[in-house]
């Protein structure tokens, strides 16, 4: 029961895909290494793919919404892409679409970055 | 002819470390998946557990070591499930329960942990004593259990 996490990029777009899950004891982990890769200034906007992110519970949304305050505190805009029905009825019931533009697929979800910036 | 009412229960003790948060939630769904949950029960049911074990870990004992105990019990489609720490007890059980509030702004907390709780249960009580403990008691039904025999 633990999480990864795989970066990659396109452009200044930091894309993390996020496989396992998400609750308190992970998130911490997931917050320094996202935080560390953002440190290096190359990146503007922020992707997280969920395609594989099985379980999350109100921190991993602590997570996301302090990640999301450091990106557009900087001008950067974050997005989200390939939730599965479990992880989306959490982030529904809380209002977190309110937000946050969710996409089908990384691939939209990047080139949604790439528009706005 | 008497009808049998499936009954059983089950009760854990763990210390109070980040880590146990996934056993316990993992316990707790493997322990109701005797009544045939669907996906999404067996979901509301690791998540609500998961955020008051986690409320144990961060308020209850603040990261120092304490015990969590929890009973979990199957009286036909009802599911009671009961979490307690002996830590420092919720002085305002009112406003703890408001959406978005956090005692503990600066650790990134959603605030969302028992609006979370009452979305997806039946039923949550919150018993807390400042100094004493936290004791929270969460019933649901399980819709579909009752459904698929009624069906068969």
């Amino acid at each position: 029961m633990s999480l990864n996490l795989e970066m990659k990029h396109s452009r200044n777009v930091l894309v993390v895909r996020l496989n396992g899950e998400l609750d308190h004891h992970t998130a911490e982990q997931v917050r320094y290494q996202i935080e560390d890769e953002l440190g290096k200034d190359r990146y503007f906007h922020l992707v997280l793919n969920l395609k594989n992110l099985d379980f999350m519970d109100s921190s991993g949304l602590g997570m996301i919404l302090g990640r999301y305050k450091k990106v557009s505190q900087l001008g950067g805009k974050m997005v989200l892409c390939s939730i599965q029905p479990s992880v989306y009825r959490l982030m529904e019931m809380s209002g977190l679409f309110k937000i946050l533009p969710t996409f089908e697929d990384e691939q939209t979800a990047v080139s949604a970055c790439g528009v706005a910036s | 002819m008497k009808q049998n009412v499936h009954k059983n229960f089950m009760e854990l003790k763990f210390p109070s470390r980040s880590e146990n948060e996934a056993f316990a939630r993992v316990a707790v769904a493997s322990f109701v998946s005797q009544l045939d949950p669907t996906m999404e029960e067996l979901t509301d049911i690791k998540t609500v557990v998961s955020e008051a074990v986690t409320n144990a870990v961060i308020h209850g004992y603040e990261n120092q070591e304490g015990m969590i105990y929890i009973r979990a019990e199957i009286d036909g489609s009802r599911i009671s499930i009961q979490i307690t720490d002996q830590g420092t007890g919720i002085m305002d059980v009112s406003e703890a329960r408001q959406p978005l509030y956090t005692s503990k702004p600066e650790l990134e907390r959603s605030g969302m942990g028992f609006t979370i709780m009452e979305n997806f249960m039946d039923e949550v009580t919150i018993h807390s004593k400042p100094g004493k403990g936290t004791t929270i008691y969460m019933v649901k039904f399980l819709k579909s259990h009752q459904q698929q025999k009624m069906a068969n």
